[in-house]
């Protein structure tokens, strides 16, 4: 059965991966700009991601039969000074014309800081002013409860955005359910440690039902595993769950979502 | 509880018998890793007091509460429970509990 990984730092992994993935039924990968372990000291080493992420990986990508598609963003860890990220939010624009973008994302909070916020609230209306699907990531750990509510806050606030083309990732339990009753799409991200397990996001779609919602591996340069989405469909299997309902959270709903955007071309 | 709820088609008695084993395990993990705790040189007064530990001690008793809904009641222990925005941003990284001492996120990153 193919499947989409929706949310993937491939840049960080290998070939291998691409291969391993490939093998398990992947055939398209979303990439959200983010973080890569470290500061990057000018935003010109922004540029240079950025076009690591819209000109090499997709060729990368396409070698292994994969199709590569990614986001454009400043990410909430390197939001901290506003001057700064304004230089490099200055860049998106172009980048948003290129073929394999689907939208701004992922745009979110870290720390819950007021500079985090504010740069949120500029890309929120920079993915309206240009008409962007919006891919959110929420805080980590004991952040995540409070920052989510910001977050909803802050997209709620804009006034211009439509929810149902706004994906908030890294659910769990305590969550899940605000974005989901503010009408937004919700992404669980499969980590061994600090997010969900792929047991745990099996219990949430049997909690909350599958509408709206999607898995991904979020594989990055950290403590990860880019064959968690198939790990996480095999468990829905293992308790029984028909192949509807494991097609509806590894593949129909990321390219419902993602095939808001014209470019995203995966077919059914 | 949402209008969809695609519960586990699981019986009990085949989810006990599919999961039991591995959560025997790792319920011994934890208790293992409190053994530990107490095991180790005190090298400095906070153990016992560390804001973590104390979450987690916390959400250890839900597990026998026996009322719903465990994990996400477990997940708000843990979490800040402030609605503002912190002035700024301490360091990058998170620490699984949140310090009602600082009021926001100390320690190190």
């Amino acid at each position: 059965m193919k499947y989409i990984d929706p949310h993937i730092h491939m840049v960080s992994r290998t070939t291998d991966d691409y291969q391993r993935m490939a093998l398990a039924g992947c055939i398209a990968v979303t990439e959200p700009a983010f973080w890569a372990g470290f500061d990057r000291s000018s935003p010109q080493g922004f540029f240079d991601y950025f076009t690591l992420l819209t000109d090499s990986e997709p060729k990368r990508a396409a070698q292994f039969g994969i199709d590569h598609y990614c986001w454009i963003c400043i990410n909430p860890k390197e939001s901290e000074d506003p001057g700064f990220a304004r230089e490099v939010i200055a860049l998106i624009p172009e980048f948003l014309k290129k073929p394999t973008v689907l939208g701004v994302g992922e745009i979110g909070l870290n720390k819950n800081s007021r500079n985090e916020l504010t740069i949120l609230e500029e890309q929120i209306a920079l993915a309206a002013a240009h008409d962007q699907l919006i891919l959110v990531h929420t805080p980590h750990l004991e952040d995540k409860l409070k920052g989510t509510k910001l977050i909803i806050d802050a997209i709620k606030r804009n006034g211009d955005i439509d929810p149902g083309r706004v994906l908030i990732d890294h659910v769990e339990e305590h969550t899940v359910k605000h974005v989901l009753d503010h009408g937004f799409w919700a992404g669980m991200t499969l980590y061994p440690d600090t997010k969900c397990t792929p047991q745990r996001a099996a219990d949430i779609i049997e909690t909350y039902g599958a509408e709206r919602l999607w898995i991904n591996s979020a594989g990055d340069w950290g403590v990860s595993d880019p064959l968690a989405v198939p790990k996480c469909r095999l468990e829905m299997k293992r308790r029984g769950h028909g192949e509807d309902i494991i097609k509806k959270i590894s593949f129909d709903n990321p390219r419902t979502f993602l095939g808001q955007s014209q470019r995203f071309t995966v077919d059914a | 509880m949402p209008d969809t709820q695609p519960s586990c088609p699981l019986t009990q008695q085949e989810t006990i018998d599919l999961y039991f084993m591995e959560h025997r395990a790792k319920l011994l993990d934890i208790a293992a890793f409190l053994d530990r705790v107490d095991r180790s040189n005190p090298d400095n007064s906070k153990g016992a007091d560390d804001f973590r530990m104390k979450a987690f001690r916390a959400a250890v008793a839900h597990l026998t509460d026996n009322a719903p809904d465990r994990a996400r009641r477990i997940q708000e222990i843990f979490s800040d429970p402030t609605t503002d925005p912190i002035p700024a941003a301490p360091m990058k990284g998170a620490l699984g509990a949140w310090d009602p001492a600082t009021g926001q996120q100390g320690g190190k990153p």
